[in-house]
């Protein structure tokens, strides 16, 4: 190697990191098209750090300037819509590529033994990422804005003994004004973002520990060459860092298609209400949170007392935490588990019609599919101990299946 | 998987969750192509007939030069009409808040956002569907916004129509270019709400183009350097149906 290089390399361990992380992490050979959404997701922090960076740069966390220092961002800055709608629209996409990504650790078994800690990690994630959209969702101070983070603030409330200060404290006052949006513009930039930067961190940390699973749910390590390399294992680098940047850009072409053809996605990424601006006087009819997180309100009205509507999305929220231990089956990969995997699907296809519901007026027709969809969603969650104890399958291979 | 079927799963899943989530959209327009010249003639009709009243604030007169070619002669001669408007401000009424809470009580609406919040095809069902009712202060009532303040400015070229759509007065242009220009002042509206969408579009086919050849070489560049990877043959990898039955464990 070069001089520079190993001047570098006596002080700094670049050549191992790129060993350890990059050309010597052996990952198994027959990914398929879910295992892009690792790598997107990365990229698409890295895109909402920069477009945020610049958006910060011209916004005014007032509540007599917010609504107008974006309006100003779209049409008197250079550039501006531009790195709002990447911005805006980012946020959709990072939301699709995390329910794939863990749907797919669901369908492959990657949340077992011995990734309990990194799915558990990559689970904190996702809910940092629910609160950093939702801070970031009141910073435009649209009447949704104003009226999304009365109604959240609100569930804080609910809390015995200390909810009433803690949603004083959330909200810097008594209402949502200057105060809060001074204090939710420092969390979304500052604090939950470096926090979900330190998980995501982790996360990789984490998995290069106990190295990637595959779609065959098999231990790649359990068969090795007598290199000592695991004979379904290939190099990180070059393999999938050439095929993720295929994968990324392709996935930057349907990003720019949204951003430059269809930036609000016919009012689903950017809501229509997003467009007035706050009004404690105009209350809106329906207050209905981006579709991403649609499904957990929709739970939470499925209960019409508060305190149980409350209780019954939180559990929703905790479930998947303890997804590690529920499973008892040996077997991991749902390809070899027609019961498990049939029970993914609905509850997959359950979560999404309750996102379509949570953004429905509520009125009590929905009132049965509501409850449908959270008994379906948590019962997936109850049954599968008692599911996988028992459900029949079929051998996994001792090799991958490419 | 092949390449193109890769291609095509992509595509496949990103459109599923797409056309999953788009619902809940308003009902479109006649269908009238969405141009410049639209939005120019539109802008010229909004400039005689509704920025007296309404103000599309977030709009600088300046940014119709870059965005529709016009130049600022122009602008200023045939757009800038309310008296005091200036080229590098926004489009402001010319009657002050006062007097229009005065007249009809309220301050019309400022415009800027109106077609991003409401849908064009609202505003424009809105526009057209003004009937006489002698009732109201102004004596104008609305199928779609009832009991509204404004009155119906265009009537003059669209006619006058009782409550059951019986014509009592003609309009000055026939119903076919009426529509039209009804439809340009909403194509006006729709460019007020989304004054970036023509330098998008301008500029989208240029970007999609290069990121697809990016997509082509990087996918060649990705069958290059795979052409290492051997697959598994079926001794080594048993395939789960070749072994018989179902197993419980």
């Amino acid at each position: 190697m070069s001089k520079f290089g190993d001047w570098i390399n006596k002080r700094f361990p670049a050549r191992e990191m790129m060993r350890e992380h990059m050309t010597e992490y052996y990952a198994a050979k027959n990914f398929n098209i879910l295992y892009y959404t690792g790598s997107l997701l990365l990229l698409m922090i890295v895109l909402q750090f920069i477009s945020g960076f610049f958006l910060m740069a011209h916004y005014v966390p007032t509540s007599q300037d917010a609504f107008n220092s974006v309006q100003g961002i779209m049409y008197d800055t250079r550039w501006g819509w531009l790195i709002r709608y990447m911005h805006v629209d980012g946020v959709s996409l990072i939301f699709i590529l995390l329910y794939l990504h863990m749907g797919r650790g669901l369908l492959y078994g990657s949340y077992r033994n011995p990734r309990e800690l990194l799915w558990i990690i990559g689970y904190v994630i996702y809910i940092m990422m629910m609160g950093e959209a939702f801070f970031g969702y009141i910073l435009p101070f649209g009447n949704l804005s104003y009226w999304a983070g009365e109604v959240i603030t609100s569930i804080i409330h609910a809390v015995p003994i200390i909810g009433p200060p803690l949603t004083t404290l959330a909200r810097g006052g008594a209402g949502v004004g200057t105060a809060t949006l001074e204090r939710f513009l420092a969390l979304h930039a500052v604090l939950w973002f470096m926090i979900i930067a330190a998980l995501i961190v982790l996360h990789i940390l984490a998995l290069h520990q106990v190295g990637s699973n595959n779609p065959d749910g098999i231990e790649i390590k359990n068969l090795k060459g007598p290199d000592g390399v695991p004979v379904d294992g290939i190099p990180f680098h070059p393999y999938y860092t050439v095929k993720d940047t295929f994968g990324v850009a392709i996935f930057l072409t349907i990003f720019a298609a949204i951003i430059f053809y269809a930036p609000t996605m016919h009012g689903v990424f950017l809501e229509r209400t997003t467009f007035f601006r706050a009004n404690p006087m105009v209350g809106l009819p329906d207050v209905t949170p981006p579709w991403y997180l649609a499904p957990y309100y929709a739970m939470l009205r499925a209960v019409p007392n508060k305190y149980f509507g409350i209780a019954l999305m939180m559990l929703a929220i905790v479930l998947p935490f303890f997804l590690p231990w529920l499973d008892r089956n040996p077997v991991r990969s749902s390809r070899y588990r027609p019961v498990y995997r049939w029970m993914i699907y609905i509850m997959g296809a359950t979560f999404f019609m309750l996102a379509y519901i949570g953004e429905l007026p509520p009125l009590p027709k929905y009132f049965f599919l509501e409850r449908m969809g959270a008994a379906v969603y948590i019962g997936f969650y109850l049954l599968l101990p008692v599911i996988s104890s028992f459900e029949p399958t079929r051998t996994p291979p001792t090799r991958v299946r490419s | 998987m092949t390449g193109t079927l890769r291609m095509r799963a992509v595509a496949g899943i990103m459109g599923c969750a797409m056309s999953v989530l788009a619902y809940g959209q308003t009902a479109p327009l006649p269908s009238y192509a969405f141009t410049k010249a639209a939005v120019v003639a539109g802008a010229r009709i909004f400039a005689s007939h509704c920025s007296a009243c309404h103000a599309v604030s977030s709009l600088r007169y300046q940014r119709l030069s870059g965005d529709l070619g016009l130049t600022p002669a122009f602008i200023k001669k045939e757009i800038m009409l309310p008296s005091g408007a200036h080229y590098l401000q926004g489009m402001h009424p010319v009657m002050t808040e006062a007097q229009a809470i005065k007249w009809f009580g309220m301050a019309p609406p400022n415009l800027s956002h109106v077609v991003r919040a409401q849908g064009a095809g609202w505003i424009y069902r809105y526009l057209t569907s003004f009937y006489w009712d002698p009732k109201r202060p102004s004596g104008w009532n609305n199928h779609v916004f009832p009991q509204v303040a404004m009155p119906d400015v265009l009537a003059p070229w669209g006619g006058t129509y009782a409550k059951d759509g019986r014509m009592i007065s003609p309009g000055r242009e026939p119903k076919a270019t009426y529509q039209r220009q009804v439809a340009d002042v909403v194509a006006f509206l729709r460019y007020a709400s989304d004054p970036s969408i023509f330098e998008r579009r301008a500029l989208g086919r240029y970007v999609l183009g290069t990121l697809i050849l990016l997509s082509i070489v990087s996918y060649l560049l990705k069958k290059e350097y795979w052409k290492d990877v051997k697959p598994n043959g079926d001794e080594a990898s048993q395939k789960p149906r070749d072994r018989a039955g179902t197993k419980k464990s």
